[in-house]
């Protein structure tokens, strides 16, 4: 092989010019570098070749045929419309949209539930504080798989049948068959209020925007924030009874074996979104109160003895330096969340490695394709919430001059 | 140090790319190892039941032990692996498993794509559902709306979808894979109604925790022969797994059974007698096993009427009366039937 030879032009005289190309660390560097390439790719395309050689040895279908075929089960929870007659590929579709759903909600609240937990470990108040530490050290220190199995058969599935109800208000139906909540109708008319939304939000920024330049300029303050709430929520609304509230509200009913109508999410749902969020909360909480201790104490003393307000204090000394530490490993816990979302076969909530990797491998036997498309998709998930963490991160970092 | 490196690589890579072909074969193969890797699911009654010392048994696994005694001449000869249903395919298709003996549905699909080869029906199933009695309901088409919880990577899930879909009606899947949690979330009230093959419905159902306050509902809406399987492409093996089936049901039709094997086996009343237990013909040597191998199936295992009563039958937990069942003999109103053993 040409690798031997490589290995052995050392040993000749230093006059031969194989030898003196050798000598230069730049080509070496290159002819190494090379080597490697082909090392590498000889080995992907030996894993492939491999890989197709065994599954004919064993008659086993391969390729991607089978994604046009009809599935034929059925799928508990789904997003899109989906019926038994869909193909693989809309089974994959569903999937996937379940485990974005799962992971969009837990990193929403985990990453609430976690401040409000790492800034009350900070707190001052004795019992605050311990009850903060006691959740974070019991809650990190249980595996998740656990959790999530004790919060299906310990909390959900125990909850009473569906005509034994517990009614939290009118229309939100919890049982064990899930949580029910009424759907929203849009009728003629919301548009108006959805645009009028829109321009609000896009009010709000601009508003904060001025008065920040104006801040930099004038060092005279404006409300910015709470004035940009208060726009988000009055003008949609003062629009909406306007027009005469033109949204209905589908709210469901208990009919035959359960309640029908209005939105639903299943149990397993419910149990994999509170045990997720818990788990990893506890992580972003303990990211949370490192990043705000790492903020020396002199800048608080600094701006106490400038007399900021504390909530100033917090937003504009405190959190600009926290968040520098903060960011990076909370981009891993988001991470770590959508993937740990796949725990979800535990409890057969229909997530995508649920649905896909589990059921449809299963009954199409094409193990390697399905494998091959989520890993696919996991792997694009990761790099695109990385990629968006990583340009926030490269914003807050510490501008040097 | 680096250069090293690469050039082991480099050699290492080369060594591998011949990989050692597939064609050894299952039986040598067992032989050698002095046991045989035997795949049955989790743990249900009647079928694959573990006994609290360890021990497997049941239908199902009775096929393994008669395969072993076969072989070996000792039925006891294995290795139980208890694989979930959804990974039970590839474990026996890449080489894991020897042979899979656990209430598995022959299907087209899995006959040509998944490399597998189906041998012989050992139970002939179909599928039911089973609902708490207070629940009123007395019919599968009195279903309409309901949740049902099914294993999920079945074909029962398969057919639960095609039930509602032919009668127009809806239904919320409750799905796992492992059987054990479908069980519990539907004691749990979980879902109105629990789906499998009507034998595994039964054999579930007698270790509920009340199981009269559970009743199968009459539809029967699938057919499920079940039987054990092996890897394609190895007939020979194929083949002994298969004639020990058939050779049980023979030795049922010519009323050959446990207790008296040994003394047919030394005085053969008649001709058919002598060739199923080896003093006449090679079908044994053939199959790579010795003359007598039925003598130790049967001594084993019994016939396929014995080891039915024995694990399935109506004097079991599982009470699945056999007379006037598909899973009768063929000359008794059933459609239990093996090829003549000559």
């Amino acid at each position: 092989m040409a690798l031997s030879t490589e290995a052995a032009t050392p040993k000749s005289s230093p006059s031969n010019p194989l030898s003196r190309m050798w000598r230069d660390a730049r080509i070496r560097a290159i002819i190494l570098q090379v080597l490697t390439l082909v090392g590498v790719i000889a080995f992907f395309g030996w894993l492939v070749m491999n890989t197709a050689y065994n599954l004919s040895q064993r008659n086993m279908s391969a390729g991607f045929g089978f994604l046009d075929v009809s599935a034929g089960f059925g799928i508990g929870f789904t997003l899109v419309e989906y019926q038994e007659g869909d193909s693989y590929l809309r089974v994959f579709y569903v999937g996937i949209l379940n485990t974005l759903l799962v992971a969009v909600v837990a990193i929403f609240l985990a990453t609430v539930l976690g401040l409000i937990v790492g800034l009350a470990r900070l707190s001052d108040n004795w019992l605050i504080g311990k009850i903060a530490r006691c959740y974070v050290e019991l809650l990190r220190n249980t595996p998740l798989l656990l959790q999530i199995i004790a919060w299906y058969f310990g909390v959900f599935n125990l909850l009473p049948r569906p005509k034994q109800s517990i009614e939290l208000a009118e229309g939100f139906v919890l049982n064990n068959r899930g949580f029910y909540l009424p759907a929203p109708v849009p009728e003629a008319g919301f548009n108006i209020v959805l645009i009028t939304f829109a321009a609000a939000v896009i009010f709000a920024i601009g508003l904060y925007r001025w008065a920040s330049v104006r801040l930099d300029k004038t060092g005279k303050a404006f409300p910015a924030i709470s004035t940009g709430i208060a726009v988000i929520i009055c003008a949609p609304l003062a629009v909406h009874l306007a027009l005469g509230a033109p949204l209905g509200w589908d709210i469901p009913v208990l009919k035959g074996f359960n309640f029908t109508g209005g939105t639903s999410v299943p149990p397993s749902f419910c149990a994999l979104i509170v045990a997720l969020s818990a788990y990893t909360s506890c992580f972003i909480a303990e990211i949370v109160r490192a990043g705000i201790q790492s903020v020396s104490k002199g800048q608080l003393e600094a701006a106490g003895a400038l007399n900021l307000p504390p909530n100033w204090t917090l937003r504009r000394v405190v959190m600009p330096q926290a968040l520098r530490v903060i960011i990076p490993p909370l981009i891993s816990q988001y991470l770590n969340v959508t993937k740990n979302s796949s725990l979800a076969i535990a409890i057969g909530f229909p997530d995508l490695v649920s649905v896909w990797m589990n059921t449809s491998l299963n009954q199409s036997g094409r193990a390697i394709p399905i494998v091959a498309m989520t890993m696919a998709f996991y792997c694009l998930v990761s790099l695109s919430v990385s990629l968006v963490m990583n340009y926030y991160n490269k914003r807050a970092l510490l501008k040097e001059r | 140090m680096n250069i090293k490196l690469i050039a082991s690589v480099g050699v290492a890579l080369g060594l591998v790319v011949p990989t050692a072909g597939f064609a050894q074969a299952t039986l040598a193969t067992v032989k050698e190892r002095g046991y045989m890797n035997c795949q049955v699911g989790l743990p249900t009654p009647g079928f694959y039941a573990l006994a609290d010392d360890g021990t497997w048994s049941g239908l199902d696994v009775d096929m393994c032990r008669g395969v072993s005694a076969a072989i070996f001449g000792d039925p006891d000869k294995l290795e139980f692996q208890s694989v979930t249903s959804a990974v039970r395919f590839t474990a026996l298709a890449s080489g894991e498993s020897d042979m899979l003996s656990r209430t598995t549905t022959w299907t087209a699909v899995r006959d040509t794509q998944l490399g597998l080869d189906f041998t012989a029906i050992n139970f002939y199933d179909g599928q039911g559902f089973v609902v708490p009695i207070d629940s009123g309901i007395n019919s599968a088409m009195e279903l309409d709306g309901a949740t049902v919880c099914v294993v999920t990577g079945t074909t029962t899930e398969l057919n639960l979808a095609d039930f509602f879909r032919a009668n127009d009606m809806s239904f919320t899947p409750v799905t796992n894979e492992n059987v054990n949690v479908i069980v519990e979330t539907y004691l749990g009230g979980g879902c109105d109604a629990y789906t499998n093959d009507k034998s595994g419905l039964a054999a579930r159902r007698s270790a509920f925790p009340v199981p009269n306050e559970h009743k199968i509902l009459p539809e029967t809406v699938s057919k499920e022969p079940l039987g054990p399987v092996v890897r394609q492409g190895d007939d020979g093996w194929a083949n002994l797994v298969r004639w020990v089936m058939y050779g049980i049901i023979n030795a049922e039709e010519l009323g050959v059974t446990q207790a008296n094997v040994a003394e047919m086996a030394a005085t053969p009343p008649n001709p058919n007698v002598a060739r199923l237990l080896g003093a006449e013909g090679n079908i044994g040597e053939e199959l790579g096993v010795s003359a007598d191998f039925m003598v130790n199936v049967i001594s084993a295992i019994g016939n396929y009427g014995e080891a039915y009563e024995r694990h399935v039958g109506a004097n079991t937990p599982i009470g699945i009366p056999r007379e006037g069942s598909l899973n009768a003999l063929w000359t008794q109103g059933g459609i239990v039937y093996a090829p003549p053993f000559r």
